[in-house]
């Protein structure tokens, strides 16, 4: 299969997916059977094209222009590479979830449903694999307008308020500030594609200023990566059901905007310019503000869904904060981010699903001593805690340590300390959870009793797990993660650690 | 597609298109008045339009046919320019021409289920008639070189318009007050018209837009160029429906009959917008107009104004019918202040946005007159829950919405992309912070009608599965499709709104 096949095919199949299930929409079995299939066979191209990028190809296709200047091109990067990878894989596992979560809890409109799913990977792959800015914007709308309708699933009026805020927040950020970024980049450099090294490089008449306010309009106009006090979004967006929070709202969604702010950071302006631009100290502290204040938040929310959201919000700030941190191990710290917090955060969502289905319950104060009759759900949360903590041996750790380098390269002393606040913050609102379902302490009573005759689904208990396992096993293979993103990070300098005594 | 379009046609009858594309539906109104039916006077129609629209593909390819654009003169009656009236063809005529023959032949086909609810057997035959006649003045308007002529057209348009939106009296009184209320604006637009030709030929003694762009030049400085200028702008203005002069537009929208509001809509403020652009820079030159007058500083503030104010307006509309009545003349303001830049991105992004949004509301409205049919209303609480009753309908209508707001892969979103490039081009960058906050209440206006739609339960319950009939289903979904392919595949209408602006600046540029 060629590098080019691959991508047509990571953009065609959720679509054949999208029809297979409304052709199958009668027969619930068929139909699970077509988006299981076709997600393998979609993971299994987004690993095709991640290999071919590993080998040094870095295929692109155009679809021909929409108006002379603004071109359907698609180019296979080692970042998008990543972010597909990501999506596609964790669809397979939030599908077997799905299936078992939405039957379990007898859910209306089940085709609506995972037809607009496999329009939302539509719009994912779009993003990823993008390799203009227009390209990205198109399909970062599409992301955005298909997710709207599995926000509002319940139909209820809470959803429909939930569902309103998100399509007003994310559409009006991306009209009025990230569609004005793109066009004014646009105009400035004559093009919209992603060039290493900084697409601004080629601008003729960029002053500081310029610089300045387009960085503002890219930061605050990619709603989605929630950086405050465009986060509102997201905590609204959890009245839609759990599958969707978890591989939308902790993946495919969220990570799309900051995947896109990565791509600005890395291939609109480049190492070079984004440290000559004075707003990007700006962003960083406002990346870092998020950092805090969200996770102050989510001690304060007793619905788990709801403190979920806000750890989401803060730990996509980290990513933004890497990009702004505007060095090589800023990006890969960011790039990795990207990863971890996706595996860690969907079992946590999927286990607050699980919850749900088996016993009703979404208040964590009803939680304690739960863990006697699901044990297993709360192991998983237990373990997807430690990695978003950060402590190893799990996948967390690796992107605080990259972005503490990235950091300290950048000689920006406060931000390390952010990380640590972030961290016993996490631990703080975190570890209660199972530790109190777990162990309860002596004399909290029996816990409530499953509202559905045998528990949990099999299938929403095994991905959690299986997920879980994945945090501890990303722990290890961090190093051919980060060789494979170097060529679009660039070379961190170790030398300049050891230099100063700091690094073994 | 045009050209295999024209090349059917025998040459000695293409030669005859400018004339025949608009005389053809003159001559044909009076016989669809005395058919017997409304039946056979509607397939007339049909026939006619999509003669004229046969006729403006020919025109178009002709004109296309060599590079930089041919400019067609035609001699009315073989009598040449100064003596007689001549019709002059470019690339921007050629543009309008099309756009009014393809909505006006879409909307013929379409016309039949409205046009047999709300209008009389008797009046049928009649109201085709007088369509007939609003077709011709529109098309004679967009393809005639003559000042007076270009008056002339104007009024057949425009009194057969009220006499079409007085017409939806039958459905709501109140389109008797909107008729009146048109009326005497449009009278009130056409005279000042009308005074301010009077000037130019007291000033320079011709009537032929070409000879009269030619002798301006020497008179530029005089007082009564001064004035004709303005009394055409104003006149024009009020045609165009331009900020503060729009206050006839949304009544005579909302209560005419459905298929006449689609039809105006979609294109009669276009022709306006045409006729003005074409005085301020084939008549009166770029430089007279901008440079002279200041005119940019009043093109300018009216249509951010209209962007916003009106905007606002529609926001806090029940009837869906005035909600897009307002938006209309937001949407004028983008094409404005696209034409108030004075370059060639910013004319070529205005006419970009001109034919887009012909496309556009020619869709929403003609949704809007399939729910009309089928359910009577067209208040928010009628429209609650038509996603489910009616699907096909109203995901046409959805994609017209979506293209107003400008979402990508539509016709709107590509015609507001060119204009805010050619903000930033020429640097008005705070403009491009108007256009986008005007977009944002065209989410809010939209995002309202499509909520009640797709997220509500009907109010009455008695509503049934009930789609609108074919004959509005398929030219609906042309029209949709349409918007999608500009979204996706944009560079024909574009590349038509380009060569529309470059015919503008060799022409009238001095």
């Amino acid at each position: 299969m060629s590098g080019e096949f691959a991508i047509i095919a990571a953009l065609v199949l959720p679509l054949l997916i999208c029809a297979g299930i409304w052709l199958a929409g009668r027969v619930p079995d068929l139909r699970e059977g077509v988006t299981l299939v076709g997600a393998a066979a979609l993971f299994f191209v987004a690993i095709v094209s991640a290999m071919k990028v590993s080998g040094g190809e870095s295929p692109a296709i155009s679809f021909g222009e929409a108006v002379p200047g603004l071109e359907f091109a698609f180019k296979a990067e080692p970042l998008g590479a990543l972010f597909a990878l990501v999506a596609s894989g964790l669809w397979i596992v939030n599908s077997f979830y799905s299936i078992g979560y939405m039957r379990g809890n007898r859910e209306r409109n089940q085709t609506r449903f995972y037809m607009c799913f496999a329009i939302a990977l539509f719009g994912a792959m779009g993003v990823a694999l993008s390799a203009n800015l227009f390209t990205l914007f198109v399909f970062y709308e599409i992301l955005t307008l298909s997710t709207y309708p599995l926000v509002a699933h319940k139909g209820d009026a809470n959803a429909q308020r939930g569902a309103r805020i998100y399509l007003m927040t994310l559409l009006g950020t991306s009209i009025g500030f990230l569609l004005v970024a793109v066009i004014w980049t646009g105009a400035l450099a004559g093009s919209l594609d992603f060039v290493p090294g900084g697409l601004l490089q080629q601008a003729e008449g960029l002053t500081p200023v310029v610089a300045s306010a387009l960085l503002i309009l890219f930061a605050f106009g990619v709603g989605k990566a929630a950086l405050m006090p465009f986060h509102f979004w997201l905590p609204n967006a959890m009245v839609a059901p759990t599958p969707v929070s978890a591989l939308l709202h902790a993946v495919a969604v969220v990570k799309a905007g900051v995947f896109t702010i990565l791509k600005v950071a890395i291939y609109i302006f480049g190492e070079e310019i984004l440290n000559a631009t004075a707003s990007r100290e700006f962003i960083l502290a406002v990346a870092c503000f998020t950092i805090v204040v969200a996770s102050l938040v989510a001690m304060t929310k007793d619905n788990l869904k709801a403190r979920l959201a806000y750890s989401t919000v803060a730990q996509l700030a980290y990513v933004t904060c890497g990009a702004m941190l505007a060095d090589p191990a800023g990006f890969m710290g960011g790039s990795l981010q990207i990863a971890a917090h996706a595996v860690g955060k969907i079992t946590l969502f999927m286990c607050a699903g699980a919850i749900y289905v088996a016993t009703g319950k979404q208040n964590i104060s009803e939680m304690r001593g739960l863990g006697k009759r699901m044990p297993l759900i709360f192991i998983a949360f237990f373990i997807a805690s430690l990695s978003i903590i950060g402590i190893p041996p799990l996948a967390g750790d690796w992107p605080k340590y990259e972005l503490m380098q990235g950091a300290a390269d950048a000689d920006l002393d406060y931000v390390p300390y952010v990380l640590i606040v972030s961290s016993l913050l996490n631990i703080a609102y975190l570890l209660p959870i199972p530790i109190l379902a777990l162990m309860p302490p002596p004399g909290s009573g029996e816990p409530a009793a499953f509202k559905r005759p045998g528990g949990a689904p099999m299938l929403t208990v095994a991905a959690p797990c299986f997920t879980a396992i994945l945090c501890f096993l990303m722990f290890f293979t961090v190093g051919p993660i980060a060789d494979f993103l170097e060529p679009a990070t660039g070379e961190r300098l170790p030398s300049a650690y050891m230099t100063s005594g700091g690094q073994p | 597609m045009i050209d295999a379009v024209a090349s059917l046609v025998p040459v000695n009858l293409a030669a005859h298109a400018p004339a025949l594309l608009v005389v053809l539906p003159m001559m044909i109104a009076p016989i669809a008045a005395l058919m017997p039916n409304g039946r056979i006077a509607w397939l007339l129609s049909i026939l006619t339009t999509g003669a004229s629209l046969v006729m403006a593909c020919v025109l178009l390819s002709q004109v296309r046919s060599i590079e930089g654009g041919a400019v067609i003169s035609y001699a009315m009656g073989g009598w040449t320019p100064d003596a007689g009236i001549e019709f002059r063809i470019d690339a921007l005529n050629a543009m309008v021409l099309l756009l009014v023959s393809v909505i006006g032949f879409l909307a013929a086909i379409f016309s039949w289920p409205t046009v047999a609810a709300e209008i009389r057997e008797a009046k049928r035959a009649m109201f085709y008639a007088a369509y007939l006649v609003c077709f011709t003045g529109l098309t004679g308007v967009a393809s005639t070189g003559d000042a007076f002529n270009l008056f002339v057209f104007l009024e057949i348009s425009s009194i057969a318009t009220y006499v079409l939106v007085a017409l939806g009296a039958s459905r709501d009184r109140r389109a008797l007050p909107a008729a009146g209320n048109y009326l005497l604006m449009g009278t009130i637009g056409a005279s000042f018209f009308v005074v301010g030709v009077g000037f130019l030929y007291a000033a320079t003694g011709t009537l032929n837009m070409a000879e009269l762009a030619v002798r301006l030049e020497a008179v530029r400085d005089s007082k009564a160029v001064f004035a004709g200028y303005a009394f055409i702008f104003v006149g024009l203005g009020i045609k165009a429906a331009m900020f503060p002069l729009h206050q006839w537009l949304p009544n005579a929208y909302a209560y005419s009959p459905s298929f006449v509001t689609m039809f105006l809509a979609a294109t009669a403020t276009k022709v306006a917008i045409y006729a003005l652009v074409r005085f301020l820079f084939t008549v009166f030159g770029l430089e007279f107009s901008f440079e002279g007058s200041t005119l940019i500083w009043v093109l300018m503030p009216m249509g951010i104004a209209a962007m916003i104010a009106c905007s606002f307006q529609a926001v806090f509309q029940t009837d869906v019918r005035r909600t897009l009545a307002y938006s209309s003349v937001a949407q004028v303001g983008y094409m404005l202040l696209g034409v108030a830049i004075g370059t060639t991105a910013g004319v070529s992004a205005g006419m970009f946005h001109l034919g887009n949004h012909a496309l556009i509301k020619g869709a929403l409205f003609m949704a809007l007159a399939g729910v009309v049919l089928t359910y009577q209303g067209t208040t928010l609480n009628d429209l609650k829950g038509l996603g489910r009753t009616s699907p096909w309908t109203m995901t046409a209508f959805a994609i017209g919405a979506l293209s107003l707001i400008g979402i990508p892969l539509t016709a709107g979103f590509q015609s507001k992309f060119a204009l805010v490039n050619a903000l930033f081009e020429y640097g008005w960058w705070w403009a491009v912070a108007v256009v986008m906050f005007s977009s944002l209440l065209a989410v809010v206006y939209m995002g309202r009608i499509l909520e009640a739609v797709f997220f509500r339960t009907p109010a009455n319950p008695n509503k049934r599965h009930k789609e609108a009939p074919l004959l509005i289903l398929v030219p609906l979904w042309v029209l949709a499709i349409a918007n999608i392919w500009v979204g996706v595949q944009g560079g024909f209408v574009a590349g038509l709104a380009d060569d529309a602006a470059a015919a503008l600046f060799i022409g009238g540029g001095s």
